[in-house]
């Protein structure tokens, strides 16, 4: 057997190995830095961001693969690092004054942090199913760190766990899948794949099958579509605010980049198959996301079956099965990623010194207390629900657009009619903030953070 | 580009937009200023809209004083504004009633004004905006964006369960809307699978084709939108909470401008893209319409709260425009349009009139009144007038307009006229019983005797009215004529297409096979 070493050529992913080059500077200065000063290490993080950022534009365009096939270089690839980085640099800047009021001021946090970043990137330019599965990985394993990070409470234990044994047992059936696509078609090289899809054909080779639907499995866990959802809301609730954001934007992104990729570029030979599951799955956890939405009491619970309800949305453009689909998954995830930070930013900023602004309550009058936040929570909300003039419209509005450009006019019906249920959630809050008296006492003092969460 | 050189709509659109900024940056303390800064604005919108009717030219069908700029030019959305003789009225109707609907607001809204004004001019350009844009996508937007304004100020301003009242009126319209946004892409799509270009020009989907079930499929998608927004039975139950828990000025918006989007819609949109299905379906619409007539009617008679029985009695007005819109002849469309005009005058009016006693006295039950005439007569004189407009008595705005409609509905089928001018009848029935409690009769309560007449201002808001309200009883063809051009233009369009598809059945023409998947 030929031994062949592969050419490295760490140009190709040299915005992931910035990220990784800044954690482990981060884990060096966390040494250095004295308890209650961590907050130097979120401006090193920044800077991080900032070079994996710059380096990213300056890659923009180019096309090519790297270690013998394994790492692509495109423009899928570095858009989606972006969406990382942007949801990074996002959540190092709501972390420093969370983390002190919390008192969980550790420098490892922010070395997670981009850890989980190095492996979403992986996971988005990965061509091999071995690559996507290690950044998988590299991505789960410091979220479920993170996701517990609030080390005193009962409840971020809870969902450090639970998060842990789901997320352990969907790994487990990505990597199953990943075999026996070995085992189905010789390699796990997304682009040999296709390759050999095309030669030998689909019919009569039932392990496959059986491939796709476990891959499905696992990447149905990842971006929490239904029945996979039923760690989120739990995880969601427990884990540190900011991370809870991090998660709902980044990790989200990352396991559709992986989805996207794997699905659409190397099996579009079964995808008659496969696209009606898609738009089964989208219809069931659009529906589901957005009705238990409306029973929840808790913000973080609200916006996460809002963010199953999402995964749904984007579950319909991916069934699609187009490059128009593919192009209304990205604009999706980036009008996502800052209205949902968004909104999350805002329920950091109303943190007190231990304590956090939670119940939907605690939002009353939030309209005349700090008028300028709560304009910015509504600019959120209606994107959310997808109403015009606001990101949340145009991204839903080139999502339906593909799936009616596909053929799949119902299933564009289902997914307008469930951003009216949506609407009715996000009015809740609008209504919570603007129209009902404050039952609290938390008096805000107006100040110019504010600003920063409207970028 | 348009006779004026000069972007008057955009300014006309953007103007409001501009006043609800300058009213958030001045100083929230001095209510005056605010009061003033958000007239202001709107009065100059009022005038800046003038010019479109000194230089309207009668004579075109063709959109006027269009703007067109490439937005985003990859999928063919542009930013396209113009105007025919059928939104010229309702353009200016908007910035009419907007600027009185301000002015009324004066007194009664005691409680974050700053806000409250913003809120009033945003929702005037978003309704403008919706009355000018002939871009689909353009006008999808102005539609949806105008419901978190409304929303708001039902939400935050209105009475006692306003909460619910927003709530349901936004989710009513949202589920209309994203339907229509549905029909919307499907027929951007079968444009481009048609004729190779991807675009949302009205005009240019106009020239389409569609086969008979794709006209339907469409047609149902956007006249859901439109019917629930006009409000046609049996998507009506949204609008007397909202009407009924909106402020003064909230509920004359409602009832001057954003029910007149519903119809505006059925006549900018459903006719002319999907005539065949217009046309096959006009005995289904007349037949709710008219049962909008009556049923309208009839609950307005047993109301005891006088908002309410205006409220339910725009149903039965908005049957009657529903009704002369589907009879396909120049009197029923001319009508119709003319009814909205009319209906946006008087039973705003009606709002404003209640709102003005409601606030003198804190209460809207009929049977706490009676005998106003004595206490207040100008009072009394003014929703006099206004009813009997409103009831459509020869002389005033509302005969001509029902008239017009009845002689169309006639001539299309005389049972369609029959049935409604029942409603006719009703509406004198349930507006002559509604003054007779309360203008007329004994002055029996001893509260009702202390009441003040109407102040220097409210008169100056229902002035400017009740002129138009004479103005077009007496002399309708100044309002008539600009609309005439279009009306024959969009009856032809109308007619033509018609009878195009009746030859040739409902095969599909010039759509490929591929694409006929996306209407079945």
């Amino acid at each position: 057997m030929d031994f062949v070493v592969p050419t490295v050529d760490l140009g190709s992913i040299a915005p992931a190995l910035l990220v990784l080059a800044t954690a482990l500077l981060v884990l060096v200065g966390e040494l250095f830095t004295a308890p209650g000063r961590k907050g130097a290490l979120a401006v090193l993080a920044l800077l991080g961001v900032a070079g994996a950022t710059a380096k990213s534009f300056l890659l923009w365009g180019q096309s090519e693969t790297a270690f013998g096939g394994m790492v692509a270089l495109d423009n899928y690839g570095l858009f989606f690092g972006l969406i990382f980085l942007i949801a990074l640099g996002m959540t190092v800047l709501l972390s420093v004054r969370y983390l002190d009021q919390m008192d969980m001021d550790h420098g490892e946090y922010y070395v997670l942090l981009l850890l989980a970043t190095f492996g979403m990137m992986l996971m988005a330019s990965g061509t091999d199913l071995i690559v996507i599965f290690l950044g998988l990985e590299i991505l789960s394993l410091s979220l479920y760190v993170l996701a517990g990070f609030a080390r005193t409470d009962l409840r971020a234990q809870e969902a450090a766990l639970k998060y842990f044994l789901l997320g352990a047992f969907s790994s487990g059936f990505l990597l199953y899948g990943a075999a026996l696509t070995y085992a189905a078609t010789g390699t796990t090289n997304l682009a040999r794949i296709v390759g050999f899809l095309a030669q030998a054909g689909v019919a009569g080779n039932p392990l496959l099958w059986i491939a796709v639907g476990l891959l499905m499995v696992g990447f149905g866990f990842k971006v929490a579509t239904v029945p996979f959802q039923m760690w989120v809301p739990d995880v969601y609730q427990g884990a540190p605010t900011p991370v809870t954001a991090f998660m709902s934007v980044g990790a989200k992104a990352a396991g559709f980049a992986g989805f996207l990729r794997v699905f659409l570029y190397a099996f579009p030979a079964l995808s008659v198959d496969w696209t009606w599951l898609l738009a089964a799955l989208a219809v069931l956890t659009m529906t589901l996301g957005n009705v238990v939405a409306i029973a929840q009491g808790d913000i973080k619970r609200m916006l996460a079956y809002s963010s199953i309800a999402h995964a749904g949305y984007l579950l319909v453009a991916m069934a699609s099965n187009s490059q128009a689909g593919v192009s209304a998954v990205l604009f999706y995830l980036v009008a996502y990623a800052f209205t949902n930070l968004g909104a999350f930013a805002v329920v950091v900023y109303l943190a007190r010194q231990g304590q956090e602004a939670l119940e939907l309550s605690d939002y009353a009058g939030l309209g005349s207390r700090a008028p300028l936040v709560a304009l910015a929570m509504t600019t959120f909300m209606v994107s959310l629900a997808g109403v015009p003039p606001t990101a949340g419209f145009v991204a839903k509005f080139y999502l339906f657009g593909a799936a009616v450009e596909a053929g799949l006019v119902w299933l564009a019906v289902i997914g307008v009619l469930n951003s009216v249920i949506s609407a009715y959630y996000y009015l809740r809050l609008i209504v919570i903030m603007y129209m009902r008296e404050p039952s609290a006492l938390l008096a805000l003092a107006e100040s110019t953070v504010g600003a920063i969460f409207k970028i | 580009m348009n006779q004026l050189g000069f972007p008057l709509l955009s300014a006309i659109v953007y103007l409001p937009l501009a006043g609800a900024a300058a009213v958030l940056a001045v100083d929230g303390r001095n209510p005056a200023l605010v009061k003033a800064t958000a007239f202001l604005f709107s009065s100059l919108t009022l005038l800046a809209s003038l010019p479109l009717y000194l230089f309207f030219q009668a004579d075109t069908a063709a959109m006027q004083f269009v703007e067109k700029v490439p937005w985003v030019e990859s999928l063919g959305i542009n930013y396209q504004m113009g105007i025919d003789g059928i939104s010229l009225w309702l353009v200016l109707l908007t910035t009419f009633l907007s600027a009185i609907a301000i002015l009324s607001s004066w007194s009664a809204i005691t409680t974050r004004a700053k806000e409250y004004y913003a809120v009033m001019l945003v929702l005037e350009t978003g309704m403008i905006g919706v009355f000018v844009a002939t871009d689909l996508f353009l006008f999808y937007v102005f539609w949806e964006a105008m419901l978190i304004p409304m929303y708001l100020l039902i939400g935050i301003w209105g009475g006692p369960s306003r909460i619910y009242a927003a709530v349901k009126f936004f989710l009513y319209t949202m589920a209309g809307g994203v339907l229509m946004l549905v029909g919307i892409l499907a027929l951007y799509f079968i444009n481009h699978a048609v004729t190779g270009v991807y675009t949302f020009d009205l005009l240019e989907l106009r020239k389409l084709n569609l086969d008979f079930w794709a006209q339907l499929w469409l047609f149902l998608a956007f006249s859901v939108a439109f019917a629930i927004k006009v409000p046609m039975f049996p998507f009506h139950t949204w609008l007397p909470d909202a009407h009924v828990e909106a402020p003064t000025a909230g509920s004359v918006l409602l009832a001057g401008v954003l029910l007149k989007m519903g119809t505006y819609g059925f006549v900018r949109f459903s006719l002319p893209l999907f005539p065949a299905a217009a046309r096959e379906l006009s005995s289904i619409i007349a037949a709710l319409a008219i049962i909008g007539i009556v049923y309208g009617a009839l609950v307005s008679l047993v109301q005891e709260d006088v908002k309410k029985l205006v409220a339910y009695s725009s149903v039965s007005h908005l049957g009657f425009v529903m009704l002369g819109l589907f009879a396909f002849n120049s009197q029923g469309v001319q009508g119709g349009i003319l009814q909205m005009i009319n209906h946006g005058l008087s039973t705003g009016a009606l709002f404003l009139i209640v709102g003005m006693l409601y606030e003198r006295r804190h209460t809207r039950m009929i049977a706490d009144f009676g005998g106003l005439w004595k206490a207040i007569p100008l009072f009394s004189m003014a929703l006099l007038v206004v009813s009997l407009a409103s009831i459509g008595l020869p002389g005033l705005n509302g005969f001509v307009g029902e008239f017009l409609i009845l002689v169309g509905a006639f001539r299309h089928d005389w049972l369609w006229a029959a049935f409604g001018a029942t409603g006719v009848i009703l509406s004198a029935v349930y507006m002559l019983w509604m003054l007779q409690r309360m203008v007329f009769g004994e002055l029996k309560s001893q509260q009702n005797q202390g009441l003040r007449d109407l102040s220097a201002r409210e008169v100056l808001v229902l002035a400017p009215i009740i002129v138009l309200i004479f103005l077009i009883g007496v002399y309708p063809w100044p309002f008539l004529k600009p609309m005439e051009a279009s009306t024959q233009a969009l009856l032809a369009e109308v007619k033509s297409k018609g009878q195009v598809l009746v030859l040739d059945g409902i095969q599909a023409e010039g759509i490929p096979m591929a694409r006929q998947d996306l209407y079945r």
